[in-house]
């Protein structure tokens, strides 16, 4: 692999991939205004998130009359950790979900709730409130479970293949060129360590997913839909490259 | 719905100068925006920011399209005597949210 990567051949496995000490969030690359208030937890506008996801926590919602806290009890204790096991298989239906997809399994078969749309205030507010619970853990290897792996080597191919009309893969800017600039601005490394995240240039709190589609605009590729299985690989993939990293949920970027 | 993120210290000594900080869920729509369709799309903006500490007011200010979503107030003032601040966002289409805090003076 090391040989291959040396000469330069194409792998599957990329040959700028970032090595492990030289791993780091784009926090570090922000102005030190954006760290000062993504660390404020009275200043960070993602909070405003977690506090609409700690109602709907206790909210009881659906046929089934069900409360998140009905089944799960506090999520401080319950579901810290849960977001660095995320994208995980799920072994019923053969395939690996997304936190926000498993919230909305949850609703569907736990609360019998209507799922609820990618991308709502509600289905942010509630991951970003579940991923909260584990700022600071570091994001778990998702290669430990065997069953991942056919999907973060689909993810890996979509993030090293040419798409869209500047013919760009993921990896060219954030594998190769991650220590750079474009129009101004840092290239960063693609970790996905703060997701759902504040984007100022939003105005608002987003998903990965939401990210990824910017991304794909930029490139001028068609991007996927939320939720399709792509994205999920991706995720996946991604998770993979952070992993090690801590979880710093609601991150705040420019 | 609003939702509303305060910070006051609980508890301060008489005299000292304490920091407050306020920020509102809202978007902010500035009313220079187009729909997809063409349309104007009609301005929803906060246009006002109070705060009273037992009544009376410590602090205001006027909100305009230019200010970014979701705005954020960080202003001092002094800890005089026990009882509660008052924050009171209001704006168009009838929005208003008020929030309180307790502090305790000694």
């Amino acid at each position: 692999m090391v040989m291959a990567a040396l000469a330069g051949v194409a792998s599957p496995v990329a040959a700028g991939e970032i090595p492990a000490n030289a791993r780091r969030s784009s926090y570090d690359l922000m102005s030190r205004e954006s760290q000062a208030m993504q660390d404020d937890d009275d200043a960070n506008p993602g909070m405003l998130w977690v506090l609409e996801g700690k109602a709907l926590w206790r909210l009881k919602t659906g046929a089934a009359d069900k409360a998140c806290l009905d089944c799960h009890g506090e999520a401080s204790i319950s579901m810290r950790g849960v977001a660095t096991r995320y994208p995980a298989f799920d072994g019923e239906r053969q395939q690996a979900l997304d936190l926000a997809r498993r919230i909305n399994l949850c609703r569907k078969e736990y609360q019998n709730a209507t799922a609820l749309p990618y991308e709502s205030k509600e289905l942010l507010a509630l991951t970003t409130y579940v991923a909260r619970q584990s700022r600071g853990l570091p994001i778990a290897d998702p290669a430990a479970d065997a069953r991942l792996q056919p999907f973060i080597d689909a993810g890996r191919q979509t993030f090293n293949r040419r798409q869209g009309q500047l013919n760009l893969s993921c990896a060219q800017c954030h594998d190769d060129n991650w220590d750079k600039q474009l129009a101004g601005n840092p290239v960063t490394q693609g970790q996905v360590t703060g997701y759902p995240l504040y984007r100022l240039e939003w105005q608002g709190l987003g998903s990965l997913q939401r990210r990824m589609r910017n991304c794909m605009v930029g490139m001028r590729a068609e991007p996927f839909d939320y939720g399709a299985s792509e994205f999920v690989d991706l995720e996946l993939f991604m998770t993979w490259r952070s992993r090690g990293l801590a979880i710093e949920t609601p991150a705040v970027r420019p | 719905m609003a939702r509303a993120l305060i910070s006051v210290p609980a508890k301060a000594v008489r005299g000292e100068i304490i920091a407050i900080k306020a920020l509102v869920s809202h978007h902010m729509e500035t009313g220079f925006r187009h729909s997809t369709t063409g349309e104007l799309i009609a301005r929803d903006i906060i246009t006002s920011f109070v705060c009273r500490y037992n009544g009376e007011e410590i602090f205001r200010a006027d909100l305009f399209p230019a200010t970014a979503a979701n705005p954020f107030v960080a202003f001092y003032t002094r800890a005089t005597e026990s009882g509660t601040i008052v924050f009171e966002w209001t704006g168009d289409n009838g929005f208003s949210v008020t929030e309180q805090a307790a502090i305790s003076v000694e």
